[in-house]
């Protein structure tokens, strides 16, 4: 059997926090996760739990204190800046906040136009794969000369799609790329990453709080709590039969948009919570 | 030491430049100001072919002498002419004032991007080297080295940019450390660009605006101590400064008072039009670059909504209101074009004991709706309509009744726990005082009531929270405690505004139960600002959708789920169906 | 708290520490090898000049020198004057409280004002707002030596409510020693004011526009409340930064104003030992100052910890 796309083991992070002599904060303890290749693999956690930070370990924008990060067989846990570097052909990212995801100052097709430039891409070559990737996106082909202000949140989500798109990557990490935009934009944005995954086979790391998008979206799911994980497997196992009662807590603390289901889980969740107070 | 004081602006979002100089070119004193720089500048470079006299030609028959037609300004206490030698000295204190402002913006700027942008060590050394320079004033630590190196104007105008380096490089280390954490500088690292090209393209834009906005600064502060210096007496007296022909004019103050004003005039109007400059850049810079988040949707919103009629599902009859809202509408008006409206003929009523959710997504003027319900819309705006509590109108209420009301019959929960609670202030105290303003209680008995409320929404140990500040506890517990402040004089009314959103999934929970536990204690009537249909079908009796500043329909939380009319309300549920759980 | 009173007052003595020896091996090393010809003239002998260069300590190492003077400030004895003779530390004592007090009366009435100024500004708004605001832009750009001018122009010689120069010890006439400082602490006072009323006035207005404001007014407490226990206490810490920088400006614009009214403080001390090239003196004024504007940052830093529970607990 080949190695997985993405095989994390043991992965430890640790931040320095400030001051002599103390001990260095522990985000992760030892957190394992394969990735294959063509898939989507969600990452749920409340805040907190380390999710993020997982995302940014694999992005090596966290620092890896000790296990493994290989990526097609080959460790990257620890690469120098510019070995780094040429892995921006192979992972990308889609963060969280739109409007801070892209600079202010720069007009669209530069935000495009600068990894391809960076992978020495020749520019009128970079120009015109811009415009494949705004209708890609479907976003309209002169939204490359305007500013990410000019548009909604949703849009410039499109934008960050595009952007980790340009080098066609085999796996994106996906950071709550969805939870800042509204209800109906969520709805589309989510389509438009299922679309991209059929036609170019791209994998996703998907970190997100809300269970109802990683449902959606995941072929297996990840429950994080504290920096470790306490359940994984298939989406609809996990969530149709949790067997932690972290992952059973939190998929009844969600509300159900539906009075009569809502009242039913509420109950549910009430009787969880009196059996977790008979054991403490 | 202490932390760096933020001396200047910090963060100025990036703009496009162009724009904001265009803005410049609008405001006029911006623009008096650099006339007049320009004006000074050119005086300084004809010096030489428009000087009347050779500046430091004395005549002994014109030793301060009045204004006259051979010396418009009069003569100095050695009989040259003033004039003249103003406009010579004017050279020295703008190429003084350019070298000071080259010096500081190097030595600056580059510290202040490799400390912003790398930290570890090079962020302490160079902190420490700009308390280092700060921990003597300017003028002090320049007189000790002038002891040393004597009185050259180049080679004290080039320390001095030394002195002022810390201007520049506080700005630009608070502006790139602030912008190595946005998830853009991220974004770009892992589509592989070089740290080169990462601070060209991104980093530098940053610094762009607040650098230009302290180089007037700076330029205006190196004019004042350059002409102080000189002005002491310390400088080469055999070259013509300000300040050096204040000094002499100074000493002569008695006999000819009006030769002080030339050189006074000289320096104040120069350094008047730096600082006013900055402050035009400033403002100018500023205000290009923030980025306008919502309004842009909010504003082509409630223009295009059609008037059309309010789908109000049938229900059983209930009590009288306790809040009625009719024909609701705030406005912002706008410098240019008709106000905005951002609610617009809205209606609604919540009754005693019942949860009155109202949903929409952002910008659909929910939250505005329940802010003018208590007053609590920031200035600018303008409201219209009736708003009936209790059978009392709100809007017109005097400001001291309507203060009474305020947490007293009407309670408000945020959205934002931690922002909420002032961070100077212990938990303990911030519930007390409204308590004992209400309820006229001392501090002993008002202490007993905080805590009792800290036990009744939850909190484990309410007298360690209690003694607590804001920043000491999570956010679900600040949450609570706002809660507790809500409800702390048992209000009829509580206005809730998406009082979960913050906060994690088992926490919402946790909180919802909470608020329903509430209600049916205190028999209060609630209206629940969210965007979340989950939260709704927990929480609420009736639910009003709103969008574009309008409820487009309305009627009980059953009814509406089991049959929703309107097509908006029809897509949102789409939406949560094609995101959600019920697939 | 006692840990951060601790942690800022080590590193306010490294601070001096390392400025301290920064400017002793500038001031010496670049004091050059022929100073002692230089105070004895260009006709004395060699011989003479050696015994002086002997006197001075100068024929010793730069090193041996430093931990010469070193071992003499660390008790109280900063040197003599290579021109008189005089002790230094007496020197600069004699002038101390002239230019403290200066110093703390400008920064008590910059205190006053701008507390007051700032929050009327921020809270009227209108025309109120937008004269403070002007004033403020135009009082800071103006040189203060300019402004004690004008100062000296307008009250003592034209209308002769105060004596244009000149400095009484308290001691001697209280009356007379207020009308002396009067000016000056004004003229200092301005600058301060209006740089300082900025910072208070804008740090007000993002109080007053923050989340908890809008809470505590939910709450049913009044305005003033709002605006003085809660707005002002916020905002009074980024403002506290700045006045501590303005602080530090005022103790160098006393250097300068000390001139233009003859009042014999540090100002005049430092003004002279630079112009003749009296290196421990000028070392001794280098070491107070930098002692001042770090017990100054100090009161400053447990000022911030009392405000701001952050910085106190953290």
């Amino acid at each position: 059997m080949t190695e997985s796309l993405l095989r994390v083991r043991d992965l430890v992070v640790e931040y320095p926090v400030k001051g002599l002599r103390r001990a260095p904060f522990r985000a992760l303890h030892g957190v394992g996760l394969d990735v294959d290749a063509g898939e989507t693999v969600g990452l749920v956690g409340e805040s907190g739990s380390g999710k993020t930070t997982f995302g940014r370990a694999v992005l090596g924008l966290a620092p890896v204190t000790s296990g493994s990060v290989r990526f097609r067989g080959r460790e990257i846990g620890r690469l120098s800046r510019s070995a780094r570097r040429a892995l921006a052909t192979q992972i990308q990212v889609v963060f969280q906040d739109p409007y801070t995801s892209l600079n202010p100052s720069l007009v669209i097709e530069r935000i495009l136009v600068e990894p391809l430039l960076a992978q020495r891409v020749p520019p009128d070559e970079a120009r015109r794969r811009v415009r494949d990737l705004l209708d890609q996106v479907h976003l309209p082909a002169d939204a490359g000369r305007r500013l990410p202000r000019e548009f909604s949140g949703g849009q410039r989500q499109r934008v960050a799609i595009a952007r980790a798109l340009a080098l066609d990557p085999a796996l994106i990490v996906c950071d709550e790329p969805v939870s800042a935009l509204d209800l109906s934009t969520q709805a589309r944005v989510l389509g438009l990453f299922r679309e991209i995954q059929e036609r170019t086979g791209v994998a996703y790391l998907f970190v997100s709080h809300d269970l109802a998008v990683v449902r959606h979206l995941s072929h297996r799911v990840a429950v994080m709590r504290a920096g470790e994980i306490v359940e994984s497997g298939e989406t609809r196992r996990v969530a149709d039969d949790p067997q932690h009662p972290y992952t059973q807590k939190l998929f009844l603390a969600a509300p159900l948009p539906d009075p009569q289901a809502q009242r039913e889980r509420r109950e549910a969740r009430r009787r969880l919570r009196s059996t977790e107070g008979a054991r403490p | 030491m202490s932390e760096p004081a933020l001396v200047a602006p910090a963060a100025v979002p990036p703009a496009a430049l162009s724009g904001g100089l265009r803005r410049l070119l609008r405001d006029p004193l911006g623009v008096v100001a650099l006339g007049w720089l320009a004006l000074v500048i050119v005086a300084a470079a004809l010096a030489r072919w428009i000087s009347p006299h050779d500046p430091d030609e004395p005549s002994a028959g014109d030793i301060l002498a009045g204004p006259s037609a051979s010396h418009l300004l009069g003569a100095d206490g050695s009989g040259r002419d003033i004039l003249s030698r103003l406009l010579h000295a004017s050279q020295i204190s703008l190429a003084g004032a350019a070298l000071t402002l080259l010096v500081a913006a190097v030595l600056g700027i580059g510290a202040g991007l490799v400390a912003g942008y790398y930290g570890g060590w090079t962020e302490t050394a160079g902190t420490w080297a700009a308390s280092l320079i700060m921990a003597l004033p300017g003028i002090v630590a320049l007189l000790a080295l002038r002891a040393v190196v004597g009185p050259s104007p180049w080679t004290t105008m080039a320390i001095f940019g030394v002195l002022l380096s810390p201007a520049f490089y506080r700005v630009v280390y608070a502006a790139v450390s602030g912008v190595r954490h946005e998830l853009y500088i991220d974004a770009a690292r892992v589509a592989g660009l070089s740290d080169a090209r990462i601070i060209g393209r991104h980093v530098l834009t940053v610094v762009r605006a607040p650098a230009i906005i302290v180089a007037a600064a700076v330029g205006s502060g190196a004019i004042a101590l350059q002409s102080g210096i000189t002005f002491l007496g310390l400088g080469d007296p055999s070259v013509a400064t300000w300040g050096g022909m204040l000094n002499d004019a100074f000493a002569n103050i008695y006999v000819a008072p009006l030769a002080v004003a030339w050189p006074s005039l000289a320096i104040g109007t120069t350094c008047v039009a730096l600082t006013l400059l900055s402050n035009a850049l400033r403002d100018a810079l500023e205000r290009t670059g923030r980025p306008r988040r919502r309004t842009a949707r909010a504003e082509d919103a409630a223009d295009a909504a059609a008037k059309e009629p309010v789908l109000t599902h049938d229900e059983p009859p209930g009590g009288a209101a306790l809040l009625d809202v009719r024909d609701l509408v705030v406005a912002y008006p706008r410098p240019d074009g008709p106000a905005r409206r951002v609610v617009d003929e809205v209606s609604l009523s919540v009754r005693a004991g019942e949860v009155h959710g109202l949903i929409g997504e952002s910008g659909s003027g929910k939250t505005q709706t329940a802010f003018s319900i208590l007053r609590l819309l920031p200035a600018g705006a303008r409201t219209s309509g009736a708003i009936v509590f209790d059978g009392t109108e709100l809007s017109g209420l005097p400001a001291a009744r309507l203060t009474r009301l305020r947490g007293g019959a009407i309670g408000y929960v945020p959205q934002e726990p931690m922002s909420n609670l002032d961070p100077s202030f212990t938990v303990g105290s911030q519930l007390v005082e409204p308590i004992r303003a209400h309820l006229g209680h001392g501090r002993a008995k008002a202490r007993t009531r905080a805590l009792e409320l800290l036990e009744r929404v939850g909190i484990a140990d309410p007298a360690r929270t209690f003694d607590a500040y804001p920043h000491e506890i999570s956010g679900g517990m600040a949450q609570r405690v706002l809660i507790a402040g809500a409800v702390a004089c048992e209000p009829r009314l509580l206005i809730a505004d998406e009082p979960t959103t913050a906060l994690d999934v088992t926490v919402q929970a946790e909180v919802l139960d909470l608020l329903r536990d509430l209600r049916d204690d205190l028999g209060m009537g609630v209206l629940l600002v969210t965007h979340d249909f989950g939260v709704v079908a927990d929480l609420c009796d009736r639910v009003s959708v709103m969008r574009h500043g309008r409820v487009v329909e309305t009627g009980p939380v059953d009814a509406i789920f089991a049959e929703p009319r309107h097509a908006y309300t029809r897509a949102l549920f789409d939406a949560v169906v094609a995101t959600g759980e019920r697939a | 708290m006692y840990r951060f009173i601790a942690r800022r007052l080590g590193s306010g003595v490294v601070l001096v520490a390392a400025l301290t020896t920064l400017t002793f091996f500038l001031l010496y090393l670049g004091a050059g090898d022929d100073i002692a010809r230089q105070l004895l003239g260009e006709e004395a002998d060699e011989a003479a000049v050696r015994a002086k260069e002997r006197e001075l300590g100068l024929d010793r190492p730069i090193v041996t020198q430093f931990a010469h003077w070193l071992s003499g400030a660390v008790h109280g004895d900063l040197g003599t004057s290579w021109f008189n003779g005089q002790d230094v530390g007496a020197a600069i004592l004699s002038r101390l409280s002239v230019t403290v007090s200066l110093v703390i009366g400008s920064t008590l009435l910059t205190v006053v004002f701008a507390t007051v100024l700032g929050v009327v500004a921020a809270t009227r708004g209108g025309w109120v707002d937008r004269v403070v605001q002007v004033a403020g832009v135009l009082g800071h750009a103006v040189p203060n030596f300019l402004i004690s001018l004008g100062l000296v122009l307008v009250f003592a010689i034209s209308l002769h409510w105060f004596r244009p120069t000149g400095y009484t010890r308290f001691a001697e006439s209280p009356g007379l020693w207020l009308s002396s400082i009067t000016l000056p602490v004004l003229a200092l006072a301005v600058h301060g004011v209006s740089g300082v009323v900025q910072q208070v006035r804008g740090a007000v207005v993002d109080e007053l526009g923050r989340d908890y404001v809008r809470t505590l007014r939910s709450r049913g407490l009044s305005e003033a409340r709002v605006v003085y226990r809660h707005a002002l206490r916020n905002a009074a810490g980024p403002a506290l930064s700045f006045l501590g920088v303005q602080v530090v400006g005022l103790l160098g614009g006393a250097v300068i104003i000390e001139q233009v009214f003859a009042i014999p403080g540090l100002g005049q001390v430092a003004v002279t030992a630079t112009g003749q090239g009296d290196v421990p003196l000028v070392m001794g004024l280098v070491v107070v100052s930098a002692v001042l504007v770090v017990v100054l940052n100090l009161l400053i830093d447990l000022l911030q910890g009392w405000l701001n529970p952050k910085v106190r607990l953290g």
